[in-house]
């Protein structure tokens, strides 16, 4: 276990995000972003990792400037290294186009151990990214882990289904998403936060990527947006007063009504 | 209100606090209190984040910060909760003597690891018959060749059984009075050191108070801190360091009393209106407000002459301890009265801060040994 890379997002702060009207996608360069609260649980099982192993831990995220902090508070969380992948021609991504930005920057870090993502983000929601930048990396990937014990090359790991847990024994290295219901999460340290201050991120293009334009952002994603459009809350509900000898008659005669109720 | 001015170090400092309270402490503060319970998970969130390390010297991996930068954490944390606090405290309370009077060695073994937060500690003065007469304490600790041999009991020793190092302070030539006094360091598991039953509290019942008895407890000679014969030193000058920390505790609570009590008064209608137009509530608040200011402002004014490197601080510690910490007592019993019949559900925090609150006039001197203290003091400027 040398080297543990894990991959961030930055997802807009809930209430501040817009939707661009155009391209019906997230307009994040405008929008505070906080960590994706998921990716805390890779983060934290990265630095387990560490803590056990004495591995060094580099961290992704793909994302506009404004991301840096992020990357900083990984860094004050435990990371060593902090990358971000940022360009205008990533904007707009789908899973699958962030996928091959994710799987280019991490094959260029070669040699390493482990991948580590959150399950999922809480913008997208999709939990498709960890294990498309598998299959484009041509790894092993294992979702929703719990824990994860190693044995020499191989892996042991646990991960949580709807019903069970499973173990699992992969081949590193491999890409794994961690389960969001860790029993514990450190915060950051404030030695590390100092430091932070002064640390910038290492930036790369999809130039520096060697990326072709096609397969980047809107253009190389096979997923278009057609419209976006507000939930409606449920309108507000009839409101009964009465006894309540009267209003359990009358929800009776109700669902009698409605034939919820047959005699 | 007040505004006061913090370096960047100080304000990324509160940040990191408040988000330790909110995630580790705050969701959880009403349960710990009602299951007189203590939880380990704040104390390893506050080592994790380096907070142990905020007195100990950088050159032991600490954070060589002041009494300053340790009262505001110590203010902030006690907004959550004083009994998370005072165990935090308590900690600082029995890494301070280490830190002042711990020779080179001692420093070298014990700082590293209170700064990572992997050794709690416990500072042990009181006895059943020693209270605000300190100087009348029993246990005793007899020299035989490379050990030192104790025995007695000391009574209300926050921190007692789950803290690693106790730093005690034991007789050892009871002929010479409180000059025959010195301080030890014992750590759990020493043989012959155990514990009483853990005290059930009126408030701070996150945090664990029990007696530590020592029946032929021996310890290594080289756990005397400082020279024999300067115990009391050792405890006094300790006590000014951190009395300051119980006056932070105050302003921390006091604080969360105004907040949660405002905010009722400001939605409470009574009488057709909030209960804040009425006068004679919002006066209470403005006198509130007036007096956690005024508390703020001579605690951290004093913290600040700890921390320039003032020599004689005693008076100005005693001050800010005993009045910050009468202030704050006054503040939640108003906020009780504030929210009537609200404000004395255990469902609402603010009966709580009143319970914790009450332990700050008693705990780290009396705030009638302070009033001493600030009158002998005094009585030096008008020889």
């Amino acid at each position: 276990m040398d080297k543990v890379i894990v991959c961030i997002k930055g997802v807009p702060k809930p209430g501040t995000v817009k939707v661009d009207p155009e391209t019906h996608t997230l307009k994040r360069e405008s929008a505070e972003l906080i960590l994706n609260p998921m990716d805390r649980s890779a983060l934290e099982m990265a630095m387990r990792l560490k803590d056990k192993y004495n591995c060094e831990v580099v961290v992704i995220t793909m994302g506009p400037p404004n991301a840096v902090p992020l990357l900083r508070e990984a860094y004050s969380l435990g990371a060593d290294k902090m990358i971000l992948l940022s360009d205008r021609l990533f904007a707009g991504s789908d899973t699958l186009a962030t996928s091959r930005v994710l799987a280019r920057a991490i094959s260029n870090l070669k040699p390493f151990s482990l991948v580590l993502m959150g399950l999922k983000s809480i913008d997208g929601e999709t939990a498709q990214v960890p294990p498309e930048t598998a299959s484009l990396l041509g790894l092993p990937s294992v979702t929703n882990v719990k824990q994860i014990s190693v044995e020499g090359e191989k892996v042991i790991v646990v991960r949580e289904t709807d019903y069970s847990e499973e173990e699992i024994e992969v081949d590193l290295p491999a890409v794994l998403s961690v389960t969001p219901y860790l029993d514990y999460y450190r915060p950051p340290s404030f030695k590390r936060m100092l430091e932070a201050r002064k640390l910038d991120p290492l930036i790369l293009s999809a130039q520096d990527l060697a990326l072709p334009e096609e397969l980047l952002g809107l253009k190389g994603s096979p997923t278009q947006v057609h419209s976006v459009f507000e939930k409606k809350i449920m309108e507000r509900g009839e409101i009964w007063e009465g006894s309540p000898e009267e209003l359990a008659k009358r929800l009776i005669d109700l669902l009698k009504e409605k034939e919820i109720f047959k005699n | 209100m007040t505004l006061h001015s913090f370096t960047e170090e100080q304000g990324l400092l509160i940040d990191l606090v408040k988000r330790i309270g909110e995630e580790y402490i705050a969701p959880y503060a009403l349960e710990w209190d009602e299951k007189e319970q203590y939880d380990p998970l704040p104390m390893r969130a506050l080592a994790d984040a380096d907070l142990f390390g905020i007195i100990v010297p950088k050159e032991y991996g600490g954070l060589g910060m002041g009494v300053f930068e340790m009262a505001l954490a110590v203010e902030y944390l006690s907004y959550y909760c004083a009994g998370v606090s005072t165990t935090f405290a308590a900690s600082f309370l029995g890494a301070y003597p280490i830190i002042l009077f711990g020779n080179k060695e001692q420093k070298e073994k014990y700082l590293p690891e209170i700064a990572k937060g992997k050794k709690l500690l416990a500072f042990a003065l009181t006895e059943p018959q020693a209270g605000s007469d300190a100087f009348a304490i029993k246990t005793t600790a007899k020299r035989e060749g490379d050990f030192y041999i104790l025995n007695g009991v000391k009574q209300w020793i926050t921190n007692g059984g789950i803290a690693d190092l106790y730093v005690v302070i034991a007789l050892t030539d009871p002929t010479k009075g409180p000059r025959g006094a010195s301080a030890f360091i014992v750590e759990r598991g020493d043989p012959g050191f155990s514990f009483g039953k853990k005290e059930r509290k009126l408030g701070l019942k996150a945090s664990v108070t029990t007696d530590l008895i020592f029946n032929d407890c021996k310890i290594p000679k080289d756990r005397l801190l400082s020279k024999e014969g300067m115990g009391f030193m050792v405890a006094l000058k300790t006590l000014d360091y951190a009395r300051c920390g119980a006056g932070a505790q105050a302003l921390g609570i006091a604080q969360a009393a105004i907040d949660v009590s405002i905010k009722h008064a400001k939605r409470r209608i009574q009488f057709g209106q909030p209960v804040y137009q009425f006068q004679a509530v919002s006066h209470t608040f403005a006198e509130m407000a007036m007096r956690l200011e005024a508390s703020r402002a001579l605690v951290y004014s004093v913290a600040k002459y700890i921390d320039s490197g003032a020599k004689d601080f005693s008076g100005a510690s005693a001050m800010a301890k005993c009045f910050a910490t009468d202030q704050a007592m006054w503040i939640c019993e108003r906020a009780i009265q504030m929210m009537g019949g609200y404000g004395y559900m255990r469902d609402y925090p603010v009966q709580k801060y009143f319970r914790d609150v009450k332990c700050l006039q008693i705990y780290e001197g009396t705030n009638e040994i302070q009033k001493n203290i600030i009158a002998r003091e005094l009585a030096k400027l008008y020889k």
